[in-house]
């Protein structure tokens, strides 16, 4: 198995204006699996995972201190900020397609990044859209708009959207939190299907689902990480009795 | 107590259809008797003579309003985009109180403004007619419509989610693509809606454009020459106008009614797709 890491965390701090939200962080997320982040909420997961593509940088007074590097490239030194972005994509928790069609919507990236021959982009609208396995539900209404679709389906566009860059990373920020079941088990499929090409970094609220679908998981407390490892060994012998008190319920 | 708030409502309403009565009531016959086409249409407007052709006046009225929508728009857009996108926490409640106050100012003393300091500089600047002309009266009612249009546009562009701004940005759009490809594009019914207020204010303005415009009753023949609109066409000769003179000016006031009507039409129908969006 290729066990290369992706990215490396060392410790990283983060403040928002006074208050810390994130405690001497350190991470190294290993390329072509599923790390899952689960913990209580307010407990730093989503934030973590925002700075790995520097979405933090919009929130006012946020601040950072220690190193996060992609392929050992500091992603808060010199490197762009909308290149990082490209390289790494994100998810959100609710589905945020843009009041346009299914197309454009995929088209979005592509062009931004300067692609703009009709044949290229009908290419990687149908090669997303088959990846994010939505192909079937929209190939004959790629001019409609994205916002008739219902919720699975919209999340689904979202990670077609994400995928159309051709990002080495994915970012999802729970993202089945808001879908029924039947979506939520469509995008965990599709998770595991798509973490051959691409390395994903998934926050969730859900344990049954971080135990289903990742290779590995951190427990985060209070804005520390209190334990990481494989999957299999945090839901079935965690080494931090926090960690043991949260899987089977305790609190949180 | 319910019947004091329905007559405070009925009050307004029972002032636009007097206002609507009094307009056809008096407008119609005069349309009748000079002739619907020789009124609308004709080039010539001369009470002396009994010739009333207020073409002129609607072809000024329109010519002014297009300059105001040239000058006015661009600037009004890209000030509310401005406002709401990239303003520093620190100047936003200055230019927001500037932008409001722009509104406040009576339409006399923009035309004073006009008069003293827009006419001379054109006058200065094209060495051609008096100064007051087409294009200043464009310039000035450019400026009048600005705060409309960045109020009712600004309100459009805070109104679009923020989650499409953030998932653009996450695809590597930059800030002015994520705003001009997405945000803008999303507000866009709002945005436009905020011009057409802006359209009805510059078509209905009077005063200002009496001060500046040169008032010529005749077809307007370059931006640089003086044009008549139908409100200064109605403002001016109104004070002695007697029988039919009169009455035509009433009916130019119905041409002017049906313009304002189809503009909030237009800005109702806008509104309802905005909500149904």
């Amino acid at each position: 198995m290729n066990n290369t890491e992706k990215i490396s965390i060392s410790s990283l701090d983060l403040y928002y204006t006074d208050f810390k939200a994130l405690k001497n962080i350190n991470l190294k997320i290993p390329e072509n699996k599923i790390t899952a982040f689960i913990g209580p909420s307010g407990c730093g997961k989503s934030t973590l995972l925002k700075s790995l593509n520097r979405m933090n940088d919009l929130v006012e007074g946020c601040r950072i201190e220690g190193s996060i590097l992609l392929d050992g490239e500091d992603i808060y030194g010199r490197m762009d900020v909308n290149l990082l972005r490209k390289r790494v994509g994100m998810v959100f928790q609710k589905p945020n397609p843009f009041p346009m069609s299914i197309y454009d919507n995929i088209a979005f990236g592509p062009r931004t990044h300067g692609i703009h021959s009709k044949a290229k982009l009908d290419d990687i609208v149908e090669r997303s859209l088959r990846d994010a396995a939505i192909w079937d539900e929209t190939k004959d209404r790629l001019k409609q708009n994205a916002l008739g679709m219902s919720g699975g389906q919209q999340q689904r566009l979202c990670i077609a959207r994400a995928l159309a860059v051709q990002p080495e990373v994915l970012l999802m920020d729970e993202p089945t939190s808001a879908l029924d079941p039947i979506s939520t088990s469509k995008i965990e499929d599709l998770a595991v299907e798509l973490k051959k090409d691409y390395t994903i970094v998934m926050v969730t609220h859900n344990m049954q689902q971080a135990a289903r679908i990742s290779d590995k998981t951190a427990f985060f407390l209070l804005g520390e990480i209190v334990e990481y490892g494989e999957t299999e060994q945090i839901f079935s012998m965690p080494k931090d009795k926090r960690t043991e008190d949260y899987i089977t319920g305790r609190f949180g | 107590m319910q019947a004091v708030f329905f007559i405070a409502a009925c009050a307004s309403i029972f002032a636009v259809a007097l206002i609507c009565l009094f307009l056809f009531v008096n407008g119609i016959p005069a349309m009748k008797e000079i002739g619907f086409f020789s009124f609308l249409l004709g080039e010539r407007w001369k009470p002396g003579n009994n010739i009333f052709g207020i073409f002129p006046m609607i072809m000024g009225s329109i010519y002014v309003t297009a300059g105001a929508i040239v000058i006015g728009v661009p600037i009004g857009i890209l000030t509310s985009i401005f406002m709401a996108e990239y303003c520093p926490k620190k100047i936003y409640p200055f230019l927001k109180s500037a932008t409001e106050l722009l509104a406040g100012i009576p339409s006399v003393v923009y035309g004073f403004f006009g008069l003293v300091v827009l006419v001379p500089l054109i006058r200065g600047m094209f060495r051609e007619g008096n100064g007051s002309s087409m294009l200043t009266a464009s310039i000035l009612l450019g400026i009048m419509i600005l705060p409309t249009i960045i109020g009712v546009s600004e309100s459009a562009l805070r109104s679009v989610p923020r989650t499409y701004y953030e998932g653009a940005l996450a695809l590597g759009a930059t800030h002015e693509r994520s705003i001009f490809a997405i945000v803008l594009p999303a507000a866009k019914s709002g945005v436009i809606a905020g011009v057409v207020l802006g359209i009805g204010r510059a078509i209905g303005e009077t005063m200002a454009v009496v001060m500046i415009a040169g008032n010529q009753p005749r077809m307007p023949r370059g931006i640089l020459r003086g044009v008549r609109t139908m409100t200064a066409n109605i403002v001016l000769e109104m004070g002695y106008a007697a029988d039919l003179h009169r009455e035509a000016l009433i009916a130019t006031g119905v041409v002017l009614f049906v313009f304002i009507l189809l503009i909030n039409f237009c800005v109702a129908l806008l509104n309802r797709r905005n909500r149904h969006a």
